[in-house]
Parts: C-alpha cells; structure tokens; sequence
C-alpha cells in the first residue's frame, strides 16, 4: 500500500476527530414548540408502532423548556390520542405544566387534565386529584379545586380507586398545607398501586424536596 | 426429504454469514437506545424502554430477514447455482418451498432471540404471543422478499419492493383512517382516491395487527382477535408463495 495513502487516512481521520472536539458542544436554543401534528399523522408517522411513538414525542416536548401553552395542549391532545392508555401526557400536564408560575398557562393545562380526565375518569384520577392541590395552593382558587374535587367524587368510582380520592373535597377543605397534603397525595398513589414508575418516583421526591425547600423559605 | 435439506442450507448460509451477530448487534442497540431514552423520561420509564426495545427489534428483524433472503436468492442466480439446482431431479415446487421454508425457520429463530430481552419488562404469555406474530410477521417478509428478489433479479429494487410493500402494509390502516376521518373531503375526487385507498388495502396484509406492543405494555390481545391476526398473515404468505411459484414455473433456464 503507498504511504500517501495511510497517510490520506491518517489526516482525515484526524481532521473528523479535531472538527468534531471543537465543534461548539452546546446545544443549540430550541426554536418555538411546533405546530402539532394531528393524530392521523402522528400514527401515520408511526408505522403501528403508537406506544413507542406517544412516549418519544414526549421527551421530544420535554426537549422545550418554555412552549407556548396551546400549542402544547395540541400536543398532549395528538400524543394522547396515538395511545390513549398511557399516562405521561397526564403527568406531564399535571405535574410539569401546571407548575408554572404563571398563573394563566397553569390554568391550561389544568383545563388539559379536566378534560382528559373526565374521558377516563378511573384511569387518569391521580392527575385530577393534583390538580386540585394546585387549584387551591397555588392558584388559590377554592372554588376551581373543590369543582376538581367533585368531579373526581363522581366520576372516579372504580373500586381501584382509594378513598381519600373518592373524598377528595373533604380533604382540600382540610386546613392543611400544600406540603402535607401532597405527602398524603403520593403516599396514597405508593399505596393503591398507581405510583410504581422509578422515574416517577425519582421525580416525585425531587418535587417534594423542592416544596420542602420552597415552604421553608417562605416562613423564614 | 430434498426440500429439508435445502432448507438446511439456507439456514447454514444464514450462520456462516453473520446473521447471529447481526442479531446480537440489533439487541445491544435496542437496548442501549432504550437505556438511554428512558433516561430522560419523567414517568413511564419503563413502558418507554419495553415500547422501545419491542419497536427497536421488530425493526431489525423484518430489515435483517428482508436484506438476507434478498442477498442469498439473488447471489444463487447470479452464480448460476440455480441453473445448478435445476439440472437436478427435483421440481421446482420443491426447490422454492425448500428454500422459503429456510428462510420462514431463519425468521423464527430471529424472533426467538428477539423476544427473549423482553422478558424483563413483560410477563412470558404476552412475550411468547409477541414472539409468535414477530415470527408470522418475519416469514411473510421472507416471502415477499423471495417473491421480489426472483421476479425483480437486481438487488435494490427487490429490496425497495420488500420494504415499500411492507411499510405500506403497516401503515394502511392509518392511511384509511385519514381518508374517511371526520374532516374527510366529500366531493368526487376526495371519493374516488378514497375507493383507490381501499382497493389497494385489499391486497395488503394488514401488519398493523400483527406483533403490537400494546400486548406487551397493556394486556394480551383477545384470542379471536390473534388468531384472525395470524391467519391473515399465513394466507398473505400462501399468496406470496404461489405468485413466486407461478413466475419461477413461468421462467425460462
């Protein structure tokens, strides 16, 4: 073999490496949210593979930190509809983005879990009971947890469902803070069952440390 | 039995080439993919990395069975060791079915080992179910791809058939969905492209049915539902395997 060649090799290869090494490493700003796709596409888009898919999508929306709400919830409503059985775009809504701390993109994606909740009510109830939590802790607004609350007295009737959930207004008229009472929340879901998930549970524990550290703050 | 030995010559010509590793390669990257995904799931995480690993190598297995009875036929017509076979007292009947019955046991093998990783995320009924349609699913891909590879004779367009038969396959019921949806145009053209649709999933295996991960993520499907699932396959592969047979009757040595 000529050395030119061996040498050619060398220096491209060389070159590939230093281009790469040097390359600028962060990632690039992620434009605007997209668009959503309608749920045809999206299972089109899938080839029948619509479990699989619905969760990528999930991280992919994951991947915005800043989304414009209703852009989102058509998101949510498409990914939802590619497997109607999973969770995540609940849990998402629910605990991700009605947490914000602006108080009308909270109520959006509260109207999300509403919504979906009350397609089916004995599978999605864990969601509308946080919602509740986040209606009147911190959106502090009574009536809106305790329409929550009802909602999930009613409709929430399967036997799986435990019944602190069932007596879901008792508990937000409680005189109780949002800490306790979402310790009560996730230690009934560890209970019945419907919290099992090691990156929920992950998740979970990182929430409350941070309400922990939130609420402390606050006395001070 | 002539037709068993050829068989086993397929099924040797599959191991001395590779495909074991090929397939040990394609669970090592579904399962790396997934460990990865699942990394960065908030919740899910493990119906993520089931649904992926189950996508992951379904995948592989239609593409390393496709690409692999692709390449075998059409590296026995261009050595002309067909035209060797041929001269040999055996009816070509045997000669096809021999080697499809070779590549259908490939595909089941394939599907073996590609159902065992999901073991650690389903119970074994619905992982042996799974399996089971992977395998119908791998043998109906042979089929086509014997079928492509001996009617086309060149390489990629047999393969560009395979896979665009196959990719419509599964995804037909989503097209049909979209063209009779709510928001479905009524007017004449809309109907007649709509009629098209429908007449082209009538000759077309309904793969969306087949090898679903719900089955591994939710519950096993209904009894009725499989076997209908299944049978549609096995009659999909019947139909291959006599319109490969009708042209290889009809080609001239």
């Amino acid at each position: 073999m000529p050395r030119w060649v061996l040498a050619f090799l060398g220096a491209s290869l060389a070159a590939q490496i230093a281009g790469q090494a040097f390359r600028d490493a962060g990632s690039p700003a992620p434009a605007d949210l997209p668009p959503a796709p309608g749920a045809p596409a999206l299972r089109l888009a899938s080839f029948g593979e619509a479990e699989a898919a619905a969760r990528l999508a999930m991280v992919y929306l994951q991947s915005y930190p800043n989304p414009d709400y209703r852009r989102l919830v058509e998101w949510l409503d498409s990914i939802l509809a590619l497997d109607p059985r999973s969770q995540y775009p609940l849990f998402a809504a629910a605990r991700v983005y009605a947490e914000t701390a602006e108080p009308a993109r909270a109520r959006i994606a509260l109207d999300f879990v509403e919504r979906e909740f009350l397609r089916d009510p004995n599978r999605r109830w864990p969601w509308l009971a946080h919602a509740a939590l986040l209606a009147k802790h911190r959106l502090k607004d009574l009536p809106l947890a305790r329409r929550y609350a009802q909602a999930l007295e009613r409709h929430a009737t399967a036997p799986g469902v435990p019944l602190w959930a069932k007596q879901m207004e008792i508990f937000i008229l409680e005189d109780m803070n949002e800490l306790e009472a979402a310790r009560i929340i996730i230690g009934g879901l560890l209970q019945s069952g419907a919290l099992s998930d090691p990156a929920e549970l992950r998740f979970l524990k990182q929430r409350l440390e941070e309400l922990e550290a939130r609420l402390a703050k606050e006395k001070r | 039995m002539p037709a068993a030995i050829l068989a086993r010559s397929v099924l040797l010509e599959a191991r001395r080439g590779g495909l074991p590793w090929l397939a040990l390669g394609s669970v090592a990257l579904a399962l790396g993919l997934a460990a990865f995904v699942s990394q960065v799931a908030l919740t899910e995480s493990l119906a993520l990395q089931a649904a992926l690993v189950a996508a992951v190598l379904r995948a592989c297995a239609v593409f390393l069975v496709a690409a692999q009875v692709t390449a075998s036929t059409l590296r026995e017509l261009q050595d002309k060791g067909l035209e060797l076979m041929l001269s040999l007292p055996l009816s070509r009947t045997t000669q096809y079915l021999g080697r499809l019955a070779g590549f259908i046991a490939c595909g089941a093998a394939l599907a073996l080992a590609f159902a065992l990783p999901l073991l650690a995320w389903a119970p074994p009924p619905a992982v042996a179910l799974w399996g089971a349609s992977l395998a119908f699913e791998a043998a109906l891909v042979a089929a086509a791809a014997l079928f492509f590879a001996m009617t086309l004779g060149q390489f990629v367009p047999a393969i560009a058939a395979t896979a665009g038969l196959y990719l419509l396959a599964r995804s037909i019921g989503a097209i049909q969905a979209i063209g009779s949806g709510a928001l479905a145009d009524a007017s004449l053209p809309a109907r007649i492209t709509q009629h098209a649709v429908d007449a082209v999933a009538l000759v077309l295996p309904r793969l969306d049915a087949l090898t679903r991960t719900a089955w591994l993520l939710y519950e096993p499907p209904a009894a009725g539902a499989y076997a209908a699932a299944l049978a549609s396959a096995l009659l999909y592969i019947l139909l291959l395997a006599a319109a490969g047979l009708f042209d290889f009757y009809r080609r001239s040595v």
